[in-house]
């Protein structure tokens, strides 16, 4: 149950992780498709998502917004590339100024998920990809690196304890 | 400029290619053209090429023009940074995914408790 593989492809700045649940394919899909589920994975604890537009068809839009400890909040977006319930979503993914319009020079990626039946279970394979060698290095230059690795170092003594 | 060894291990380790892990090592003084580097390969001149043209996309080396030669330059800046961004998406997904499970596993627990799911969303609604 969890993640099984993360692998790092450098020369295509692309992500691969996999993961395998003791769940069917349609609760998997439905931690995407719901937007309340969906709210409870997106930001780590100490930046929740709220998730406002939910329109998972081809060109529709998710907006979200994450509430940082001191009540700040930080806009993001995804635009539905592709949609094919409950095995795949192909979507980019990006910051949003604070009306919630996608914030020109922020970096984007693109991300795809397959979920597919495994046994009694399902495996979710996700794939995310730096829009362009751009994109990844806007996001370094937003020194957002540190404050992410705090965050996933305390879900990961959460986890372990 | 110099990439800590364990650093450089690791990162080359990471690209699946051994032929392009190769020129990456052999490209850090910039001094080898693309011909040059080609010799110790059991594979064609264009063959090689391809490899030095994947790692350029990447920016992970760059050429650069020495008279008539094109002499290949790897990047340790461009490689650090790819491996501090890429670890930097993989923790985030990581983070993700491991929530995923959490969230999964608890409703199978808790499949009698209707109630349970609700809490933690309306906390933050």
């Amino acid at each position: 149950m969890g993640m099984t593989g993360v692998e790092k492809d450098f020369e295509n700045l692309t992500v691969t992780l996999t993961a395998e649940f003791n769940a069917p394919v349609e609760d998997v899909w439905s931690l995407w498709a719901d937007p309340r589920r969906l709210e409870r994975w997106w930001g780590p604890p100490t930046y929740p998502a709220t998730v406002e537009e939910h329109d998972l068809t081809p060109g529709g839009r998710v907006t979200y917004y994450m509430t940082g400890p001191e009540g700040e909040r930080f806009r993001g977006w995804w635009g539905v590339i592709a949609v094919d319930p409950p095995n795949s979503l192909d979507f980019e993914d990006g910051f949003s100024d604070s009306d919630g319009a996608p914030a020109p020079g922020m970096p984007t990626t693109r991300g795809r998920v397959e979920i597919s039946e495994n046994g009694e279970g399902a495996r979710m394979v996700i794939r995310s990809t730096f829009s362009s060698k751009e994109d990844m290095d806007r996001l370094l230059e937003m020194g957002m690196v540190e404050g992410m690795e705090g965050a996933m170092g305390q879900i990961d003594a959460l986890l372990a304890g | 400029m110099v990439v800590g060894d364990e650093a450089a291990d690791r990162l080359f380790h990471a690209l699946a290619d051994a032929t392009r892990r190769d020129i990456l090592w052999r490209s850090v003084e910039g001094e080898l053209s693309v011909s040059r580097l080609a010799e110790p390969y059991p594979m064609s001149f264009a063959a090689v090429q391809k490899h030095v043209a994947v790692l350029e996309r990447a920016g992970l080396v760059t050429k650069a023009r020495r008279g008539r030669e094109q002499r290949v330059r790897t990047e340790p800046d461009a490689v650090a940074r790819a491996r501090q961004a890429l670890d930097h998406l993989g923790s985030l997904w990581r983070g993700r995914v491991d929530r995923m499970a959490g969230l999964l596993a608890g409703a199978a627990e808790s499949a009698s408790e209707s109630t349970h799911g609700e809490e933690g969303t309306e906390r933050w609604a």
